[in-house]
């Protein structure tokens, strides 16, 4: 018994990474040949007989990626309340998506999201522009993942990025090629208890620590246990203005921007194609509602979870490294250091960490993407805890490179080969090519993920501006407007894309003369600039439309059709 | 009724509803997360600002409720008009 415990104890960080990592993705492959594909139905939209608490899950899972995992906890401990724009914009989408889009689209029954716009405008051009801003925007998605994977691995299992990298394309490629749709969604749900126990685990621990409180979502707005009676947010804003840093809980963003950022976020989540189609998958109409609601609850435990994890671990760090001097660091320190996302320069050579928001006086910089990582450690819990997060945040990357993978492979099997190129494909042919098609998608992923290129972090942001300008309005108004014809609509799309475009090349690469924040029109930064394109997207569709013919008499019986919830039958091809 | 007149009852009452939500869903996130939240901010709920609260948790329970207060009245619709499946 005393062995064994030992034994638990001396295991470390590392061996616990590799058991935890090792029965992970054993189930995972496992659930894969499980649940093969068979046919291009279950390849695309996994048979269509998905439960809506399955699918919520899965859903779940694809949409918190390593960037809501790793990443979101982080920025926000750094922004404070400026961080409400991705918790709310990346949480209210679904409330649009549930009453606007998911019910409808179900009704609809295809297995894209160019199907819709290329059916319902009854047009190739509007077809094509569909697959162009679909495959523009989940590239961008999935190369930021394999950064993701790469990242986990080469801190905890202590491999190159590289290698990492590739372990990651492997599982991908192994479960995505196999399983298809169907493979993915079964996937996803372990994912998401995966990932979902690891982000709560040490979330819990630490709010016990710190405030006494078990729930994480009242812990951070609770006393602090050190019987002070201080308010641990009020602590916060006090070492935040001590430091020279906008107070926690007031943030440094002007309204107009935080306004414009949330919405942009939110309508962008509404119109991505790898959420869309998810809704695809379940039975009725009825079923996409519930499990849009059940998604968004099974999201919204990380996500009120989170700013709680942001003010604990900011708190923390301020206390463990401010004015502390360098040679007393905890292990973790020096750990993180190594990979270059903690660096620590001694400017005033008085062997102490000023840490200040006087960037000319600041000796510490802290990447975001560690906050959630060290976490465990710096709050000094149990191995296994830190071994878990590795886990999670594997969970995480995976599950959602493995639904864009399939949105990549569908685009180009589907709506391009089968739909433009080739329509006489076989089932078997179709279904060799969305394999074909996933298996260089991974390999571009993984290309992307080993060199990324430096303009991912704002890609992202491209690529929720690029869905909110594009297929948003596109699709709300196919719905929602009976009048609406292809002219306005692929006119709106094309218009609300190049802004968007022009605008974000302009402000974040500097083309077209570049500018500052003081040239932002209306002063709104580029992450924002959705919503305006979004806007003007509307207009355009409308003043278009009033000046071309109706759409035919069928099409808006196809409008009047998918209101009407009866009827759903099965996702289908014709 | 006939099918048509049905078909639009419905759809009228469906777009009632949905309005209705939107209008609470505007109100707890850009409302009392971001254009109310200095006024909010001076109420103090245990340690949390009040509009901080809403930006950074409760708008997000609102969404939750609001998706699902949706789906029943729907459900409740669909059985109404016989749509229900």
């Amino acid at each position: 018994m005393m062995n064994s415990m030992f034994l638990v104890e001396s295991l470390g960080v590392q061996n616990w990474t590799y058991i935890l990592v090792g029965i992970t993705f054993t189930i995972y492959i496992g659930i894969a040949i499980w649940s093969r594909a068979g046919s291009t139905k279950e390849f695309y939209v996994a048979g269509g007989g998905v439960s809506p608490l399955a699918n919520g899950m899965a859903t779940a899972a694809d949409w918190m990626s390593a960037a809501s995992f790793i990443s979101m906890a982080g920025i926000i401990s750094f922004a404070g309340y400026d961080g409400a724009v991705y918790l709310m914009g990346w949480t209210g989408g679904y409330v649009l998506l549930a009453l606007l889009l998911a019910p409808y689209l179900r009704k609809f029954g295809k297995f894209t999201v160019p199907d819709f716009i290329g059916d319902r405008y009854y047009s190739k051009t509007a077809r094509l522009v569909g697959v162009f801003c679909a495959l523009i925007v989940s590239f961008t998605y999935v190369a930021g993942q394999m950064r993701g994977v790469g990242l986990v691995f080469s801190r905890f299992l202590e491999v190159d990025i590289n290698t990492g990298v590739i372990i990651g394309m492997i599982i991908v490629l192994f479960y995505a090629v196999l399983g298809g749709m169907k493979g993915i969604t079964y996937t996803q749900v372990a994912q998401y208890c995966v990932l979902i126990f690891a982000f709560m685990v040490p979330a819990i621990f630490i709010s016990i620590q710190m405030t006494g409180n078990p729930i994480p979502q009242l812990g951070f707005g609770s006393t602090l246990s050190d019987g002070s009676g201080t308010y641990l947010l009020d602590k916060l804003d006090g070492l935040s203005t001590d430091l020279g840093f906008a107070e926690y809980t007031e943030g440094s963003k002007s309204m107009i921007d935080v306004f414009a950022i949330t919405l942009a976020l939110m309508v962008g989540t509404a119109g991505l194609p790898h959420v869309i189609v998810r809704f695809f998958t379940v039975k009725r109409v009825k079923d996409a509602r519930k499990s849009a609601g059940l998604a968004l609850l099974l999201i919204v435990i990380l996500y009120t979870t989170a700013p709680a994890v942001s003010v604990f671990a900011r708190t923390n760090l301020i206390e463990t490294v401010s004015n502390k001097p360098y040679a007393g660091v905890p292990e973790w320190f020096k750990k993180w250091e190594t990979t270059g996302l903690i660096t620590f320069n001694d400017k005033n050579n008085d062997g102490l960490i000023q840490y200040v928001a006087d960037k000319d006086k600041n000796e510490l910089v802290v990447d975001n993407d560690i906050m959630v990582l060290a976490n465990p450690e710096i709050a000094q819990l149990p191995d296994w805890v830190i071994a878990l997060v590795a886990a999670g945040a594997l969970a995480a990357a995976l599950s959602t490179a493995a639904g864009l993978l399939l949105v990549i492979s569908s685009s180009v099997s589907h709506d391009l080969i089968k739909k433009m190129i080739n329509p006489k494909i076989s089932e078997k042919g179709e279904l060799i090519a969305a394999r074909l098609s996933a298996v260089v998608a991974v390999c571009v992923a993984g290309y992307f993920g080993i060199n990324p290129p430096g303009f991912v972090a704002a890609t992202v942001a491209l690529a929720f501006g690029l869905a909110a300008a594009s297929f948003f309005p596109a699709i709300i108004l196919g719905i929602f407007y009976k009048k609406m014809n292809k002219e306005g609509a692929i006119a709106g799309m094309i218009v609300g894309i190049c802004t968007m475009l022009f605008y974000m090349l302009k402000f974040k690469f500097g083309w077209f003369g570049g500018g500052e924040k003081a040239d932002w029109w209306f002063g709104i930064s580029p992450e924002g600039f959705g919503t305006i394109a979004m806007i003007l997207n509307f207009i355009v569709s409308v003043i278009i439309m009033r000046f071309t013919p109706e759409p035919p008499q069928e099409v808006q019986e196809i409008v009047e059709n998918i209101r009407i919830p009866s009827g759903a039958g099965e996702a289908t091809d014709h | 009724m006939t099918n048509q007149e049905k078909a639009k009852a419905y759809w009228k009452e469906n777009i009632r509803y949905v309005l209705i939500l939107l209008a609470i869903w505007f109100l707890v996130s850009y409302g009392a997360g971001i254009l109310f939240k200095d006024t909010l901010n001076q109420v103090k709920v245990g340690g949390f600002k009040l509009g901080f609260w809403f930006a950074q948790q409760g708008s997000m329970y609102v969404f939750v409720v609001l998706i699902f207060v949706y789906v029943r009245l729907m459900n409740k619709l669909d059985k109404k008009y016989g749509y229900d499946e």
